[in-house]
């Protein structure tokens, strides 16, 4: 028998653990496997991949005691990416221009009520319950992009990094739900469909409003960067007005 | 392709700087998004040549979002001690937020006639 030596498994956990290409690769390989899994189940909403793959990574790191910094250390160059895709918004918006100005009054009217219902609701449902003032402060601004959120939690009194869950949490699950609830209002207007999308599930609504077609994605897009710079105005005004 | 994922980028990076030269409380990213709509308004070709890199990145949103998800895990005990209260209240506000702003938006394009007829 040649004297092979068995490579040190514990070194090598080591040695991949902290550099990013091993974290990078479980993000897209756990994508890639959810998104999968999405479609074998014809897309069900409650197979949602972003919530399927979140679940994969969670217990990953649990079972392998990693902090969710080191993985970030890895995932940030996927996180990165959200930037430019956000500022690739514009395109679809650019193209749909023309109908976006038509209906251009129903866009305020909507932004408006949605806005102010998607604040008052979740402060006021959680405040009932009793829930304290910097978990209100914190669940104000759930239905905005997680950079704009955190900067209106701080202002108004929240935890950002708190805020920052509520958000994704809002996210996904508006993914999952927008369906049923648009069936159960027998909501067929794409554009109607997909500015409420944006409006209250942000970017991960307006990745789910992009299933349905051009302008639904297009018209998510518009409500996630209306609704963005109207709670920022709103949601200060809120908390400075409750009780 | 290259070249027109650097357009965004480039939109981007104008969006940061403006936001942090007059600290307006809105991230690059959506500052840029608006100034590449105008730009593309203004200028048909550079909407086609920037579909190239906005196409695919659309595409791959979801997947995009994946490690902003997964720091969900640190607060993991915070969502347990306000439990019921956290998770009925975004249960319910968005299904609300969801429905109010599809049915108002509906019922003004109803109400003003301004149907799509394409």
């Amino acid at each position: 028998m040649p004297d092979v030596k068995m490579p040190d498994v514990t070194q090598l956990w080591v040695y991949l653990s902290a550099t990013p290409l091993l974290w990078l690769f479980a993000t897209l390989a756990a994508f890639a496997l959810a998104d999968r899994l999405s479609a074998s189940f014809k897309r069900h909403p409650a197979a949602n991949p972003v919530l399927v793959a979140t679940i994969i990574l969670a217990l990953l790191l649990e079972v392998t005691r990693t902090p969710y910094t080191t993985y970030f250390a890895g995932a940030q160059f996927v996180h990165f990416m959200l930037g430019p895709a956000t500022v690739a918004l514009a395109v679809p918006l650019a193209k749909e221009w023309r109908r976006v100005k038509r209906l251009a009054i129903p866009i305020t009217v909507a932004l408006l009520a949605g806005s102010l219902t998607a604040i008052l609701s979740a402060i006021g449902i959680a405040a009932l319950l009793g829930a304290p003032h910097t978990v209100l402060a914190s669940l104000a601004p759930k239905s905005v992009t997680t950079p704009i959120a955190m900067g209106i939690s701080s202002i108004i009194g929240g935890l950002p990094s708190l805020t920052a869950t509520f958000v994704v949490i809002t996210g996904i699950l508006t993914a999952i739900i927008a369906g049923p609830v648009f069936k159960l209002i027998r909501m067929k207007d794409h554009a109607a469909s997909g500015f409420a999308t944006g409006l209250t599930g942000h970017g991960i609504g307006t990745a789910r409003a992009f299933q349905d077609g051009h302008i639904a994605g297009t018209f998510s897009g518009l409500a996630l960067a209306l609704n963005g710079v109207l709670t920022s105005i709103l949601a200060p005004l809120v908390m400075k007005l409750w009780p | 392709m290259l070249s027109a994922f650097a357009v965004l980028l480039g939109f981007q990076l104008i969006g940061e700087v403006i936001a942090r030269a007059f600290h307006l409380g809105i991230p690059g990213p959506v500052i840029g998004l608006c100034l590449l709509a105008i730009a593309c308004m203004i200028n048909e070709p550079l909407r086609a040549f920037t579909e190239r890199a906005a196409r695919p990145l659309i595409g791959t949103l979801s997947l995009l979002f994946l490690p902003a998800a997964v720091g969900v895990v640190q607060f993991l005990p915070v969502l347990q001690k306000q439990g019921w209260a956290i998770g009925l209240s975004i249960l319910l506000s968005t299904v609300l937020a969801l429905a109010v702003t599809a049915l108002v938006f509906r019922f003004v394009v109803h109400h003003l006639k301004l149907e799509d007829r394409e």
